[in-house]
């Protein structure tokens, strides 16, 4: 898939989980987590909205490898096959 | 005939506004039914019903302010007819109110309805305690007028000092309201015009003075001591990966369902600390357990899990992906804001590594569960690094003392080092 349609969907669910915050001006090399204060229960939320979403499953194990924007949109590319 | 009141839903609570009707009069009702939407400081609230009949008469207006006590509508249970039931006064005789003066169009009653029907006192399974003394108080009070029970005295005070009744707590009999009542309130309306006039509240605001006017309260009377435990978290941190290996991202277990399972287990091995301080512990039989959610715009709020120790993990965590979003959306069910039994409060990842909870009055308890912290630990004479959680029990000293706290602590560390028996 597209990075730049995945990092709209990753944007509109950032957006939904944290509606005060505008997830399009968060820097994409940030830990968004930290940057928009998102505890366990949100990211679970947001992981689950996002694998629903694009149809992927994000195993727990990879966590560590989408802490920002960039990266986890490039995880999500390579995993939805571009 | 059931009098449905309005309930507090926490010891900060003192009225709430109707903001809609779930109901209207035929409407049959069982228990665990939504009858109203109210807006009060913690967002808006759907009131649930714990009677099983039918609704008679709906006596609140919508955006009507409804103080904590205050009759919302009648509910006629099973086996009695719709029409004529007695309030008496202080002094012992029946009077009508106005109430059941016109039968509903499309009832199914008898044309005629009763005026006076003193023997049908004794039908009703729920009146409330009418006193029976004669010439007990100098005040008598007169039924209901408009919802409120008040003495011609009361009455007059407050017509005179510009006093809203609907704003008044009564403290007299059946919630009625008395003239040190309505001498209270003029004293507060004096304090609060004398300060200078602040801007209208918004959301956060009331949540903030809520959570504020319960701390406050709690700290005056509540004697505090804490007893902290380093616990050690692999047992529990390894169980819940392997886990969520093999769980679709919908069915994922956090790990505070895992805290709550065993710290609702471990109240049950020291259950003086499920309990309310009322001039006396009195012990409650169901653990439901009542855990911190921090709102987006600042402020916390506190839903319970009804009935913690019964459910498994999975159900504490469905319970928890119910419940935090309605919280964050401040649309909580009244149950969940006045049933709960004990507090937990937890900070998480990234938060202090320990955390002295204010215990939420009339509990006795708070439970505070810090980060999951890397820390050095000693395992058979050994300097090894463990995941370690520091855990906080906050007691009400009137209520419990410190060997009751430190075996709560001592229970919970056995039942995290095997949460498959959780």
């Amino acid at each position: 898939m597209n990075t730049a349609v995945i990092k709209n969907t990753i944007i509109q669910l950032l957006n939904r989980i944290a509606p005060d915050v505008d997830a399009a001006t968060i820097n994409e090399d940030v830990n968004f987590r930290q940057e928009i204060g998102l505890d366990s229960f949100d990211t679970l939320q947001f992981i689950t909205a996002l694998s629903e979403a694009l149809q992927v499953n994000i195993p727990e194990a990879d966590y560590g490898k989408i802490t920002t924007i960039r990266s986890l949109a490039e995880y999500l590319a390579v995993k939805t096959g571009n | 005939m059931i009098e449905f009141r309005m309930p507090s839903m926490g010891a900060d609570m003192e009225s709430g506004t109707l903001r809609e009707w779930k109901v209207k009069p035929g409407d049959v009702v069982k228990r665990g039914d939504i009858i109203a939407e109210v807006e009060a400081q913690k967002g808006i609230i759907e009131i649930e019903c714990f009677e099983e009949g039918v609704i008679e008469k709906l006596l609140i207006e919508i955006d009507q302010k409804v103080p904590v006590g205050t009759p919302m509508a009648l509910i006629r249970t099973a086996g009695e007819a719709s029409g004529a039931f007695v309030v008496t006064t202080a002094a012992g005789t029946p009077q009508q109110p106005d109430i059941t003066a016109t039968p509903e169009p499309n009832a199914k009653t008898p044309p005629t309805v009763e005026v006076q029907h003193v023997s049908k006192l004794t039908a009703f399974p729920k009146t409330e305690e009418i006193p029976q003394s004669p010439g007990a108080s100098v005040e008598t009070t007169v039924p209901k007028e408009h919802g409120l029970r008040i003495s011609p005295l009361a009455r007059r005070m407050a017509e005179e000092n510009h006093i809203d009744l609907n704003a008044v707590h009564g403290t007299g009999e059946d919630g009625a309201i008395t003239k040190a009542d309505i001498e209270k309130a003029i004293l507060d309306k004096t304090a609060a015009t004398a300060t200078a006039t602040k801007p209208a509240a918004t959301g956060s605001d009331t949540i903030r003075q809520a959570v504020a006017a319960a701390m406050s309260r709690s700290n005056r009377e509540i004697p505090h001591y804490y007893l902290e435990s380093a616990i050690d978290m692999q047992a529990a941190l390894d169980w819940l990966a392997k886990q969520n290996t093999e769980r679709p991202v919908q069915q994922r277990l956090l790990l505070a369902p895992v805290l709550i399972k065993a710290a609702a287990k471990a109240l049950r091995a020291v259950p003086e600390l499920n309990a309310v301080w009322d001039n006396g512990l009195q012990l409650k039989p169901d653990i439901h357990m009542g855990f911190v959610v921090s709102l987006r715009g600042g402020g916390i709020i506190v839903p319970a899990i009804h009935d913690a120790d019964k459910k498994s993990i999975d159900e504490l965590m469905a319970a928890m992906n119910d419940i935090i979003p309605r919280a964050r959306a401040l649309r909580l069910r009244s149950s969940e804001l006045s049933d709960s039994t004990v507090t937990l409060t937890s900070l998480g990842e990234g938060g202090a590594d320990k955390v002295f909870g204010i215990i939420y009055p009339p509990q006795v308890a708070v439970i505070g569960f810090g980060a999951v912290i890397q820390a050095p630990a000693v395992i058979d004479g050994q300097l090894v690094i463990r995941p370690t959680m520091h855990i906080t029990l906050g007691g009400d000293h009137r209520a419990t003392d410190g060997l009751s706290g430190s075996k709560f602590l001592k229970a919970l560390k056995e039942f995290l080092q095997h949460p498959e028996e959780l």
